[in-house]
């Protein structure tokens, strides 16, 4: 395989990174709607929390989207 | 297709040699010195007035410092109300720089792994120190988790130093990520927009203006959560309960 290639689907395979991210931003607002539906009157307490969850979550897929870039725009 | 990372390109405007470091006044440069002066304008400006009932700057002015006061109130308590300045400055600095960068033709600082690394450095640092300067060496109690059989002692101690010194590098990649991600995305959907022209052009614009949407919530949210992890870690410092 000639490099150049190789250096391509490694970017692709390390973009991957961004399922679990995708997963684990859907599994936290759908763990927030659940409880806020259950008890509306504490969902606002919790909105601080919300976001940093989605954040947390988020940054840890983008870490392999860098790795990617990395890949791409370094080697 | 142009290179999305061309965005990112530091341009010298005056050249300027430090003792052999390499000193210019950079795009990167004009843009914090922006984001300093809007950030002193909303505050010194806005709060001129002091009125009781105030004005629109005054208000935009008093409830970012609201805002700031009550997260460090609720994450570190009264005894980070020392350190109320910095995280305000730590956040409005990180909120103007990302907020500027949503202008079109215009320069994100925060997309520069150098400039969030020092920021995260400073707090890292600071942070140490203050937990140093508070407990003695009883601070390094933070690397020994309570309540753990004493035989996985030796190995937790080795994850806890390792995740207390990736505290950093994770503080700083994630603001950086998020920012250049978002701009080198928009970039690509933009010249989408362009190859397709105007007949099939539409649906990567429409797609572009909910995503733009999504990156100035992505803004506010990377200073946000910058900002509240640094009042975790100075809570960490100060009370030291795990």
């Amino acid at each position: 395989m000639e490099p150049e290639a190789a250096k391509f689907i490694g970017a692709g395979i390390a973009s991957i990174a961004l399922v679990g991210a995708g997963i684990g931003i859907g599994m936290i607002f759908s763990a927030y709607l659940t409880g806020a539906l259950r008890n509306p009157s504490a969902a606002p307490g919790q909105f601080a929390n919300l976001l940093l969850g989605f954040a947390l979550a988020e940054a840890t897929g983008l870490f392999g989207l860098v790795i990617a870039l990395i890949i791409l725009f370094v080697f | 297709m142009p290179n999305p990372m061309l965005q990112f390109e530091i341009k010298r405007f005056v050249k300027l040699d430090l003792f052999g470091l390499d000193a210019s006044f950079t795009n990167s440069s004009l843009f914090m010195v922006i984001a300093v002066f809007l950030i002193s304008l909303l505050t010194i400006w806005g709060m001129r007035g002091r009125a009781l009932v105030p004005t629109r700057m005054q208000s935009v002015a008093e409830i970012s410092y609201e805002f700031v006061a009550n997260m460090v109130r609720d994450n570190v308590g009264s005894a980070g109300q020392k350190y109320f300045p910095f995280v305000f400055s730590l956040f409005m600095f990180v909120l103007f720089t990302n907020m500027l960068g949503m202008m079109p033709y215009s320069f994100t600082v925060t997309s520069h792994i150098i400039v969030t690394f020092a920021l995260a450095a400073i707090v890292f640092i600071g942070v140490t120190i203050i937990g140093f300067a508070k407990h003695g060496l009883g601070f390094l109690k933070i690397l020994v988790p309570s309540g753990v059989p004493a035989m996985l002692l030796p190995m937790l101690v080795v994850i806890e130093l390792i995740s207390y010194f990736t505290r950093p590098l994770s503080l700083s990649v994630r603001l950086f990520a998020n920012m250049m991600a978002g701009h080198a995305m928009l970039k690509v959907f933009g010249a989408f927009v362009v190859g397709l022209g105007l007949i099939g052009g539409w649906a990567p614009l429409a797609f572009m203006v909910a995503f733009t949407g999504l990156e100035i919530l992505v803004a506010f949210l990377q200073a946000y959560v910058f900002a509240i992890l640094s009042c975790i870690y100075l809570n960490d410092a100060l009370h030291m309960h795990h």
